[in-house]
This record gives structure tokens, C-alpha cells and sequence, in this order.
């Protein structure tokens, strides 16, 4: 979220689109009914009528995976009748800038943009780029008329998305259409807010990036970033996933957003080199060129403070990506299948029923030498080898588990959607055997380190040179009990060394005040840049309780610590004209008061715009503005319409591209059975979608052992149409088969109006929908959706696109 | 004491079920083992183990489609059938703050409650004993908020005294359903639609019949109950134990 929970309730327009809040943030509608309560305008886009949707005041229905037709035409309708916030695009976004005139469009190269390489099925991006003067700073026209500039050319792009265009992709009644359009653009005068809250629903397609990309773009255009009650805001799916993401969770990070080394970048100067954005703009903070003292303060964390400066300080012990490798999910169970990968650790994650085509996940582990899964509760991962389809006498994998203790049982922090890091306590003690996380990765780090030592091994130092500074260590140098406060401090980070910072004198072993303290030359440590100003000389900051909120906007300061340096609503500088005056008067963020901000931390203490020696207010792009026109995206600097990888009709009704291009193609390109896919195929012609429901969370593992969950959703369910229902010869309350190329599941038909069949190009579509949240080692509750989802994933981040995919469905025999 | 009541806003139920569940908890009642029925609402009636349960409710079609959910539970009348026609003192009665409690110690199975709540929500447990919503009367006469009131996120359910929450649904533009009707429900509805819209009677009453039992019958019947207990001691006295099962049996009611 760039803004957060409580902040909702200041929207006066709530669009929910990708998500379901309502059954699966439930939550967050106590802020969003508040938001009602002052007359906010509720609007629900879902290809089902919801829970969310029954709360709306607009639903309009769309087919799965036509997000950016839908918002496409919203962009088209916010630049014809001229809706958007001229003033702010100006000040805060690169709508001016004049972009490389040999840049071209899908609109003159059927649905392609400049650069297309078939053979290398990516871009050449030269031409997207911006056309800059003598000093490398980018041209612009502030009159935003040249027809070069980037907001013509936007204009000129999504022309096409016209509402019988759309209408006719995504099938969603061109009424409806228009009247979320118009509620929507509502919002882009000075003073009002719109808010988008979404989830899986937008990244698990193909275009999941370029779809929030849309978004972010209608927020620009509407003037809704940096503003109280607007933003672009993910709704993440478990209490800690913003954590877990922010302390590198995936592949291609580090803590604190840091790029993952390859393994050509051979020393830290090089890595620092190619990895710090850089800018000729005088006007740009660039804050990433602060790169240098992040990842240094991380070295110094991670590993043994006796290496030196000449030591890279251990940057040769961090793990490194070959160059070009992806490491994410799909391609490691894709070389799991193919036998790479001999080892893995299932952490608090079930697998066999979350990973997309889960049938092929489940073969893949049967080909593992071992696999340790952690978990509360036995599982489909766990006990896989005696899972349907599956001989134990004829799997090798030895399987370990490890139970371990809930979040009730343990102390320590969760960071919440709004970024907000909360520390929680221990409520009750683990039951049984049970233990924490951090006590069962203590004990690995001392054996391991243990037998790296007694016997040696290719690359020891990775772990034997690791600071491991947790807690007491006892006569045989282990530490038997792991301080979690320990942990918390060294991400914060500490001073190694005396220093003195603007006439200051920091003690070493003193906590850092905050990252604008770290450095570069080793002599600070921070396990994570972002959250450096978290645990400092003050005390613990994710422990406070202050509920008061001197701003009136719910920003509650003093109530646990938010990343970064307790900044609330980021990009909060672009709430303010030049002259540092909030748009919005009534719900101000910020505000200059002549001599200093006012209101939440700002985004760069800097003064307002309109003064010399500022800085611009996008401090994290080299630009200084936030991009409308976004290189840095696989499949073009603005979103395009493709069609799903599985889809229902023949061709891409807005150009002869029908896929994403840039897509890797698992099954064209490493041709593996599993991996199939049919698209306009007969035998599997209706549109398939997964969910979750309010009563079981993610797979499962927890709620499927509470049998209170389970008496309200106790088995597995497809939802359709009545049509569809009759053509098929089901009824409400029918076992079902539904099937995809890759697998099938059994289900209770629940026949509702709630689904709508979508005209489609002429013809009538029928979708249906499916929870995940069952598996077969649950009695009679059927198995997971993802046995029938695809293995193909999104160009920028290879999320799996289980959000739209082909089934077929019969009545079961 | 002014009497507490809810008021189960139904624009701001999102039907997340938590209400059931919290109320699970509090009141330690075990999971029925239920199955899909082609439908999210489960168990899909309220059952001994089910004091409070939400109704999915789907009509019309296209545009004019609503999906409308209802908090079921015992709406703790005023005017309470179930108290009227429970013929064991204490059995069931009204709590201080108004809520319509029971002792099961005091419940002689009799079933006689089913038929006299207009709302179809007294239930037998396994023992045969009467089972309901109670509002939480333990944890209302310790001062605080009954278990669904606690855990709903949104505030749909209301908890608190009667008349404040009258007042403040009737000041936000709100139709109350059950402010008069069986001398005031201690459960109210708050409506963004008509009853007929949530399937519920346009005015509750108490079946006619219970009218008869309680005014008329009931009042004999008890008259006729220690009569017979009258006739049965002076039987016992004069003639002694052996026959008092039979003359008890033959002469109950006169």
C-alpha cells in the first residue's frame, strides 16, 4: 500500500477491482463502510457478483483477464472530457516530457510498441526513452500539448479503447462501464480522493504488472497519489507478506529492495556500479544513488565484522544469480520436475495445493532426495508420497517435519499491508514439540556451521563467516535461547565503530537513528536499509501504542513504526501544489508553513517546488517524477490488452498480438506435458478463476483443522450460471467434475446468479469460479483448484496466471 | 435497568460469519459436520449447536440483482412466546437488561417454546433440553459486549441500551424492524430494504393459539396442576403411596 488501512475511510470513491475485500480482507471494510458513512462511492468490478459487490453502489462485471481493456477505456475517458488534474501532472509525473519521436505505438504495429525482436520474443527499448537536452536532463512541454509528450501520446494510445471496444472484450454492459468511469473520474479535482484496492485478482495474469501499472496511471492522471484517501493499494494476503517481501522473500532482492548480485558483478564496486540509478537532473534526489551505504550497511550485518574494507567486506559470501537466471517460483519447481534441485525446505508454505498447476508441484517433489516441511499442521506438501495418484513405494524423497509454533506463540513483529511493522508478544506458550522459527533456524545455522567446520565443503565461509549475535551464548558457543530483540536491532543496525555525523559523535554499539546515518565505509551496520529508524536508542519502535492523531487524518503517528522513517502515505510531497498548499484542504497530508512540513514525515524534508535548492517529489526515480510513460516494464512503457494464454475467443480483438509477447513459454519452449495449455479450444471452452473465501485462509492448513471453518465451508465448490447450469444438466448442490488441460477436480455446483454469462465478440462466454483453499488430506473436502491452473507466468515477475484460465465441466458419472 | 438490545445493521453485514463462529467460542458448541448444499449458507438452519447464523439471500436478476445477507438468532421479544407458553417456572424468562434467557435445569423437555416462538429459533439439544441465542447473558450481566458484538468487524451488530440505539438508527435515515412489534424486540434490524426483502415478517405476532394457552388454558392447566397435586397428598394420606402414580396419571388436569 502506498497508504494504509485507516486511511480508506478518507476516500470518496473506493474502487475494489482484483480483489474481494469484503471475504477476504474483512477487516477492511470496517474503514471502507466509514468511508460510506460520508457519502463515499463504492464501486465493485469483479467477473462475480461478491460479497464486495453486494455492498457496492456500481458492479459491473468484466471476463477474467481483460483488466486493461477495462481501465484502458477509463484512461480514454479521463483524457477526452479532459478530467484529469493538469496542475499536478505537471508538477509531480513525466505527462510533459517529450518522448523519442521514432517511439512507436500497438495502434500503427498491431499491438506491439517499437523494438520487438520475434526471435528474442523481448524489446529493444532505445526508442522508449525521452528526448533530453545538452545536460541530459529530459525535455519537456509544461502545456502538455506537443504531440510528442508523453500525455498525447498516451491519448493517442488508449484511443482505441473505445466503450464498444471494451465492452466487446470484456463484456461488461457499456451502462455499467460508463457509470464506474464516471465515478471514478470524478476524483481528479483538487480536494477529491479515489482509492483502488486490489489484489491477486490483478497480478496473477500474464499482464499482472502492466494491470496495476494501468491503475497507477489513472491515479496520476486523477491526481490521487501522495493524497489522503487515495493511492494505489495492495491488499497482501497474509498478516506479514509486506514483511516477508520487505526482508527478501524473493529471488531477485536482497533486504530493502537491494538488487540480487549476479554473478558477472565480481566485486562490490561493481555491483554498486551497475546496480546505482543515475540522473543529470540537479532537481532529482535520486535516492537509490545512496545504494553504496545500504548495501555495505547489509554486508556488515550479514557477516563477521572482522572482514575489512579490502574484504569487500563479505560480498563475496552473498549468494549471486547467474546473469539472466530466474529463480522464481514456477522455474524452481520446473527444475524440480526436471531433477536439478535435490534438496528443499517447505517453510510455512504448502505447495502441492498453492503452486499453480499443482499436479506437476506434487510430481516434482516425488523427485527430491529430501524435503523438510515446517508447519503447524500435516499437509499435502508433507504427506504428498501417499497423496491421490501417488505410489509411496515408488518415491525416494525422504520427508522431515518439523512442527512449529503459530504466530500466537511466538514474539516478534508483523508488517502489515499499510507497511506498518507491529510488534506482537507471545500469548501462550508452543504446545508439544513445537518450537519457534527462529529457534529451529538457530539450531540449523549451529549444526551446519558445525559440520562446515569438522569437515570442510566447497563454500564454507557462506555460513561459517556469518555474525550470528542472537542472544547468550552458552560454555559450548551455541546460543540455546534466540533473543528476538536481537534480531529487531540488528535489522535497525548499529554504529561498529565511533563516528561523528554533522558534529555528532555516534557511540560504537549505539543503534542507528536512521538510514540517512548509514554508511558506506563499514562502519555502520543495517540489515535492512528500510527499516533502519525501527529500533533505535529511543526503544523499540514497533511496540509503541500512542493513538493519537494530531493530523485528523488517521495517521497515528506513534502507534507501532512504519518503513520508511514512519512515513505514512508515501509519495506524500505530491499532496501539495508548488507552494507546499495540500490539494485537498479539508484532509491535508502535509503543508508548508513557511519555515517547515507540517503533518506526516514528507518525502524529503526539501522545500515546496515552487522554491529554489528543492528537490523534486518522486524521490525514488532518477527522473524526480512518477512515470506515466514507465520504461522499466518488459512489455512496453504503456499497458496493452492481451488476451490470457488460455482464453476463450480466437483472436486479440484490438490487434494480431494475442499473448503478452514477452512471456516465457514453458510449454512451447521446454515441452513438457505438464505444462500444456489449450486456448479457444473445444474441450475446455469456458472461463475458469480462483478465489479464496472468507472462511479458510491460503491453502488451508490452518482453517481445514477448525471445525467451526469448516461447518460453514466444508467442501470444495465451482460457482456458474444458470445457463451454463441447464445447458449442462446441473443443479445447486450437484458433484461436478471440472477440468483444464493439466488436471481435474470434483466440486459442488453452487448455480447462481451471482455469475453472468459475458457477450463476447458476438458470441456468449460463460465463466466459472473455483476457492483453493481445499486438499485431499482433509475428509471429503476435495482437492485444490491449482490442480487445473497453468504454468505460464507474468513477463515482469512470473506470477502464475491462475486468475484466468479454460475448463471444461460435467456433471460427475 | 433500561433495557439492552442489538441492532444488526444489515448495510454494514458483510456476511464474514464471524459472529457465528465468536459465538461458537464463547458458548463452547461443538461443529455440526455439514456438506455443500449447492449454497455459502451452512448449517443452512439453526441447529442446538447454532445460536446465531447469517441467511444468504439471492434475488432478481441483471441489474436488479441484490445479494442480501441477515443475522438469524433469537430476537429476545418484548412480548416473548416462548416465555408465555413454557409451563416451567424459570425455564425461560426475561433477564434484567431485557434478554431473554433459560435455565436448562428448569426445561421439562415439553417443546412447547418451538411452537410458540414466532421465529422458528428455540432448539433441543441432545439432552432434550432448550437451546438459544441468550444475548450473552453471562457476559452482558458482567458488563460486557455479547460475543458476535465483539467480533464484528464492522459494527453491524450493535450491542447497548435499547433506546440510544433507536435513536441514533432512526437519526442516520435508518427503518427499524421490531421497534414496537411483541412489545419491542431486544434484537432489532436496521433494514436497507423492505422485510419482504429479507424474508421477514412484515408484523410478527404470537400465533393465536399461544394467546389461548397463555390467557386461558395455561392459567387452568396450572389450577388444574396443583389441584391434582392437592387431590394426590390427601389420596396419600388417607389411603397411602401405591395408587398415586395411576390417580395422579387419571386425574391430571381436572
Amino acid at each position: 500500500m502506498t497508504n494504509h488501512w485507516i486511511d480508506i475511510r478518507n476516500s470518496d470513491v473506493i474502487l475494489i477491482m482484483g480483489s474481494n475485500a469484503a471475504e477476504n480482507h474483512p477487516i477492511s471494510f470496517k474503514y471502507v463502510l466509514e468511508a460510506k458513512d460520508k457519502g463515499a462511492k463504492l464501486l465493485s468490478v469483479d467477473p462475480r457478483f461478491t460479497r464486495t459487490s453486494a455492498k457496492a453502489d456500481i458492479y459491473a462485471p468484466l471476463r477474467s483477464g481483460t483488466d486493461i481493456a477495462f481501465l484502458g477505456g477509463m484512461i480514454k475517458h479521463i483524457i477526452d472530457n479532459k478530467l484529469y488534474h493538469s496542475e499536478y501532472m505537471q508538477l509531480h509525473t513525466n505527462a510533459p516530457f517529450l518522448v523519442n519521436p521514432d517511439f512507436q505505438m500497438p495502434g500503427d504495429l498491431d499491438g506491439l510498441f517499437s523494438g520487438y525482436s520475434e526471435e528474442k520474443r523481448s524489446y529493444d527499448k532505445s526508442t522508449w526513452s525521452f528526448q533530453r537536452d545538452a545536460n541530459g536532463v529530459p525535455k519537456s512541454d509544461p502545456s502538455m500539448q506537443d504531440p510528442n509528450c508523453v500525455l498525447q501520446l498516451l491519448g493517442k494510445h488508449f484511443s482505441r479503447y473505445t466503450p464498444e471496444v471494451v465492452s466487446d472484450i470484456t463484456g461488461t454492459p457499456q451502462e455499467q462501464l460508463l457509470q464506474v468511469y464516471e465515478a471514478y473520474a470524478s476524483t481528479g479535482k483538487a480536494g477529491k480522493a479515489a482509492t483502488i484496492m486490489y489484489a491477486m485478482g490483478w497480478t496473477q495474469h500474464t499482464v499482472g504488472t502492466q494491470n496495476i501499472r494501468t491503475m497507477a496511471i489513472i491515479q496520476l492522471l486523477l491526481g490521487n497519489i501522495g493524497i489522503a484517501g487515495g493511492g494505489v493499494n495492495a491488499l497482501r494476503g497474509e498478516s506479514n507478506v509486506q514483511g516477508s517481501t520487505d526482508h527478501c522473500l524473493l529471488f531477485h532482492i536482497l533486504p530493502g529492495y537491494l538488487p540480487t548480485p549476479k554473478s558477472s558483478w565480481n566485486d562490490l564496486a561493481t555491483y554498486i556500479e551497475k546496480s546505482t540509478p543515475k540522473t543529470n537532473d540537479p532537481d532529482s534526489a535520486n535516492w537509490w544513488a545512496n545504494r553504496s551505504k545500504y548495501i555495505t550497511s547489509l554486508l556488515r550485518a550479514h557477516f563477521d565484522s572482522v572482514l575489512s574494507a579490502a574484504e569487500d567486506f563479505g560480498y563475496d559470501l552473498l549468494p549471486k544469480l547467474d546473469d539472466g537466471q530466474n529463480a522464481s517460483w514456477l522455474m524452481l519447481f520446473d527444475r524440480m520436475f526436471k531433477g536439478d534441485i535435490k534438496g528443499f525446505f517447505s517453510w510455512g508454505q504448502n505447495p502441492a495445493c498453492s503452486g499453480s498447476n499443482a499436479g506437476k508441484v506434487r510430481k516434482a517433489m516425488a523427485k527430491l532426495d529430501w524435503m523438510v516441511t515446517v508447519n503447524l499442521f500435516d499437509n499435502e506438501t508433507a504427506s504428498f508420497w501417499k497423496g491421490p495418484g501417488m505410489d509411496p513405494a515408488a518415491i525416494d524423497t525422504e520427508v522431515f517435519f518439523l512442527p512449529i509454533a503459530a504466530s500466537f506463540e511466538k514474539e516478534g513483529s508483523v508488517t502489515n499491508s499499510g507497511r506498518w511493522a507491529q510488534w506482537r508478544y507471545q500469548a501462550v506458550p508452543p504446545l508439544g514439540n513445537s518450537r519457534h522459527d527462529s529457534e529451529v533456524m538457530n539450531e540449523l545455522y549451529f549444526r551446519v556451521a558445525e559440520l562446515y567446520r569438522k569437515e570442510g565443503g566447497a563454500f564454507p565461509d557462506a555460513i561459517t563467516k556469518l555474525s550470528w549475535d542472537y542472544g547468550f551464548k552458552g560454555p559450548d558457543g551455541k546460543i540455546h535461547h534466540m533473543d528476538i530483540h536481537a534480531v529487531a536491532k540488528e535489522i535497525n543496525g548499529y554504529f561498529l565503530e565511533d563516528k561523528e555525523i554533522k558534529g555528532k559523535l555516534y557511540k560504537k554499539g549505539e543503534l542507528v537513528p536512521s538510514f540517512a546515518f548509514l554508511q558506506n565505509d563499514g562502519s555502520t551496520s543495517s540489515g535492512n536499509w528500510l527499516y533502519c529508524n525501527s529500533y533505535t536508542e529511543k526503544g523499540n519502535m514497533l511496540a509503541r501504542r500512542g493513538q493519537s492523531d494530531p493530523s485528523g487524518v488517521g495517521l497515528y503517528p506513534e502507534w507501532s513504526w512504519c518503513w520508511p522513517v514512519n512515513r505514512r502515505i508515501l509519495y506524500n510531497r505530491a499532496s501539495v501544489d508548488a507552494n507546499g498548499q495540500p490539494w485537498d484542504k479539508k484532509q491535508p497530508v502535509i503543508w508548508w508553513t513557511g519555515s517547515g512540513w507540517k503533518g506526516d514525515v514528507p518525502d524529503g524534508g526539501w522545500k515546496p517546488l515552487s522554491q529554489p535548492g528543492t528537490k523534486k517529489s518522486f524521490i525514488m526515480l532518477p527522473d524526480g517524477v512518477a512515470s506515466i510513460f514507465g520504461a522499466g516494464m518488459k512489455e512496453g512503457p504503456f499497458p496493452e490488452h492481451y488476451e490470457p494464454l488460455e482464453c476463450p475467443i480466437e483472436k486479440n480483438p484490438l490487434s494480431g498480438t494475442k499473448n503478452n509477447p514477452v512471456i516465457k513459454r514453458f510449454y512451447e519452449e521446454g515441452g513438457l506435458e505438464e505444462d500444456v495449455f489449450y486456448s479457444c479450444d473445444q474441450r475446455y471452452p469456458y472461463v475458469a478463476t480462483t478465489y479464496r473465501v472468507t472462511e479458510h485462509w491460503q491453502t488451508g492448513v490452518m482453517t481445514r483443522n477448525i471445525p467451526w471453518l469448516l461447518e460453514m465451508q466444508p467442501s470444495m465448490f465451482v460457482e456458474l450460471n444458470p445457463e451454463l447450469a441447464k445447458e449442462k444438466g446441473i443443479k445447486s448442490g450437484d458433484w461436478v467434475k471440472v477440468s483444464s488441460g493439466r488436471g481435474e477436480v470434483e466440486a459442488v455446483a453452487i448455480v447462481t446468479e451471482r455469475f453472468r454469462p459475458f457477450k463476447v465478440q458476438g458470441t456468449t462466454i460463460h465463466q466459472v469460479g473455483l476457492p483453493w483453499c481445499y486438499g485431499w488430506n482433509t475428509p471429503n473436502a476435495g482437492d485444490s483448484a491449482n490442480l487445473l491452473t497453468p504454468t505460464i507466468g507474468d513477463a515482469n515477475t512470473m506470477i502464475p496466471e491462475t486468475k484466468a484460465f479454460q475448463v471444461n465441466i460435467e456433471k460427475r458419472g | 435497568m433500561a433495557r439492552k438490545a442489538f441492532m444488526i445493521d444489515t448495510s454494514r453485514c458483510t456476511a464474514c460469519r464471524g459472529c457465528q463462529v465468536a459465538c461458537k467460542q464463547w458458548n463452547k458448541l461443538p461443529a455440526d459436520a455439514e456438506v455443500n448444499r449447492g449454497s455459502y449458507e451452512n448449517p443452512p438452519q439453526l441447529t442446538p449447536h447454532l445460536y446465531n447464523k447469517i441467511e444468504f439471500i439471492e434475488k432478481g436478476e441483471g441489474k436488479d440483482f441484490t445479494w442480501r445477507f441477515l443475522n438469524q438468532r433469537c430476537l429476545q421479544c418484548g412480548d416473548a412466546g416462548c416465555i408465555k407458553v413454557c409451563p416451567s417456572a424459570g425455564a425461560l424468562f426475561h433477564t434484567e437488561e431485557g434478554l431473554v434467557g433459560y435455565d436448562q435445569d428448569k426445561c421439562i423437555s415439553c417443546n412447547y417454546c418451538v411452537n410458540g416462538c414466532p421465529f422458528d429459533v428455540p432448539r433441543y439439544d441432545a439432552n432434550n433440553k432448550v437451546t438459544k441465542c441468550h444475548g450473552c447473558m453471562d457476559r452482558v450481566a458482567n458488563g460486557l459486549q455479547p460475543a458476535c458484538v465483539k467480533a464484528c468487524p464492522t459494527a453491524s451488530l450493535q450491542f447497548g441500551d435499547r433506546d440510544k440505539l433507536i435513536a441514533a438508527a432512526k437519526a442516520s435515515g435508518k427503518q427499524v424492524y421490531g421497534e414496537t412489534a411483541l412489545s419491542g424486540l431486544g434484537a432489532m434490524y436496521a433494514l436497507d430494504g423492505s422485510p419482504q426483502d429479507y424474508n421477514l415478517a412484515e408484523n410478527p405476532s404470537i400465533p393465536q393459539s399461544i394467546f389461548l394457552w397463555k390467557d386461558v388454558i395455561k392459567p387452568l392447566g396450572i389450577l388444574g396442576f396443583w389441584g391434582a397435586v392437592g387431590a394426590a397428598m390427601l389420596h396419600y394420606v388417607t389411603v397411602g403411596p401405591k395408587q398415586l402414580e395411576d390417580d395422579f396419571e387419571d386425574k391430571g388436569g381436572e
